[in-house]
């Protein structure tokens, strides 16, 4: 699903991954923790090829992310869904449209019933016209993640997507990537939240991977 | 839902046209230059027209035309009549030769003199107007046979003067088309700029676009829908008022000479009306190289 050869990436001539190899499981749960500052957007950055490897390869869903042109990076993009910490949205359209975003620039026909289906999930189905600054911080961030699988992508990445949210809507959020990762989605988070990951273990065979000293380790069950 | 905009632009209005927010300064800033843009064209190409129209009828007429002054003491002008028109009537390439008469000398310079000119008390010299032939005539053996025939006679083939008239007209001409271009340029630089102040003030938006699997030719279509819609609107504008002042310009008199002729004649009067589709595409053109640049830039 997603491999790293001997991987790295650095920048200004300073290394700030290296030497990753490491293969996430279709199907599989992983949180990615460390410190701030030590790589984890980094490491997800290349995992949807917002950077390229600048050492070793990294192949996602079975594409080398080399030599890519950029049409095959957004066709690659489509099948895997981000959630930022800081949702980006288009403030100009309502959370509906934001939300069928991936499905309008894919040029494929939206379903208005599957829509209010997806957000009735999240729990935002009477916010379906508003627009996002109207949005309190864990609708947006259940709006990301609405967005995210929309189109049933086979990849889930989510970057700290419980920063901004109370205990209570991160469980919520965590919930629904717990569902996903259920019907057969590979999930990987970054977060630096234990509390998060311990609630996540007792429900999901979820596996640690650890940024520290630029290097990404396996943490295992010692969490 | 497929919608087409201009021939060379479609774009599914539901979504895509959508997905750029509105930016009300820029939109008014690049419909005002097209519209001025649009108006100045207009003139431009009147002006390309009319000098076209000008160099063709004085090529055409005058070249066809021209006229034997006989100038001698008056009792061998009637002599040098006949002989002039004897060598006329006998030479190649000359359709007719017939000599004007007093009323008709009097209208050629009525412009310059009045109607009450005394034409009779005046040592004008007699007239003959020469038609040619298409294959026209030799000059220079003409001016010779007259020269021996008929002294007093000379022959001017109005080259002398409609050489640089018509120069000057097909000149005229030139400088049209090349304000017409110079225009298009100006046009597609102001639309680059405004498109490219517009990707720099949207980098958000592109942003949240990419990370969704938006590829670069369809963001760039997002932009290209607005600047093409803008500077055909704003074409629109120009072009109507540009055609409105170019009709309330003085009409073509003799009087006023070619200057009261500038404007358009019969069906290049719809001419105008090429340019917002020319503008539209100008306008698409330079936003999508603007667009295209500025995506590959980005990561």
């Amino acid at each position: 699903m997603i491999e790293f050869h001997d991987a790295g990436y650095g920048y200004g001539g300073r290394e700030l991954l290296t030497e990753m190899t490491l293969s996430l499981a279709p199907g599989s749960f992983h949180f990615l923790t460390g410190p701030s500052g030590t790589g984890k957007t980094t490491f997800l950055k290349l995992c949807y090829r917002e950077l390229q490897a600048t050492a070793g390869r990294v192949s996602i869903l079975g594409q080398d992310t080399r030599d890519m042109g950029r049409d095959e990076v957004a066709q690659l993009r489509r099948k895997i869904g981000v959630v930022h910490q800081d949702c980006q949205f288009l403030d100009h359209l309502s959370l509906g449209e934001n939300v069928a975003l991936p499905l309008t620039v894919a040029d494929r026909p939206r379903d208005d019933q599957d829509l209010v289906d997806l957000l009735a999930w999240v729990g935002l189905t009477e916010q379906i016209k508003a627009k996002p600054p109207e949005l309190s911080g864990g609708e947006r961030q259940r709006a990301a993640l609405a967005r995210a699988v929309i189109m049933s992508p086979d990849v889930i990445l989510a970057d700290e997507p419980t920063g901004n949210v109370d205990w209570e809507m991160s469980l919520r959020l965590l919930q629904l990537l717990i569902e996903l990762n259920r019907m057969g989605k590979t999930v990987v988070i970054a977060t630096h939240d234990m509390h998060l990951i311990r609630q996540a273990k007792s429900q999901v065979p979820a596996r640690v991977l650890r940024i520290s000293n630029r290097r990404i380790q396996q943490a295992g069950a010692d969490l | 839902m497929k919608t087409i905009l201009l021939p060379f632009l479609t774009f599914s209005e539901s979504a895509q046209g959508r997905v750029v927010p509105p930016s009300g300064f820029t939109a008014r800033l690049t419909v005002l230059t097209a519209a001025a843009m649009a108006f100045l064209a207009v003139f431009a190409l009147a002006l390309s027209l009319a000098t076209g129209r000008l160099a063709e009828r004085w090529g055409n007429e005058l070249a066809r035309a021209s006229t034997v002054r006989i100038s001698a003491p008056e009792d061998q002008v009637d002599a040098q009549i006949k002989a002039a028109l004897d060598v006329l009537n006998t030479t190649p390439g000359v359709a007719s030769a017939r000599v004007l008469s007093r009323d008709e000398e009097m209208a050629l310079l009525e412009p310059w003199f009045g109607p009450s000119l005394p034409v009779d008390t005046l040592p004008l010299p007699a007239l003959i107007e020469v038609i040619e032939t298409a294959e026209g005539y030799d000059g220079e053996g003409l001016r010779l046979r007259l020269a021996g025939e008929a002294p007093g006679a000379v022959l001017d083939d109005h080259s002398r003067w409609r050489r640089p008239l018509i120069k000057a007209a097909s000149r005229l001409r030139f400088l049209g088309y090349v304000s017409l271009i110079l225009i298009a340029g100006v046009t597609a630089g102001m639309i680059t700029l405004a498109a490219n102040a517009a990707l720099a003030a949207n980098a958000q938006v592109i942003r949240t676009l990419r990370l969704v699997g938006a590829t670069d030719s369809y963001i760039a279509r997002a932009f290209e829908r607005r600047f093409t819609l803008r500077g055909f609107t704003g074409a629109v504008i120009g072009a109507f008022f540009g055609t409105v002042a170019v009709a309330l310009l003085p009409s073509a008199q003799l009087e006023g000479g070619f200057l009261t002729g500038l404007g358009f004649s019969g069906l290049q009067w719809f001419w105008p009306c090429v340019i917002p589709p020319l503008a539209g595409f100008v306008a698409f053109l330079a936003t999508r190289f603007a667009a295209l640049q500025t995506l590959r830039r980005l990561m």
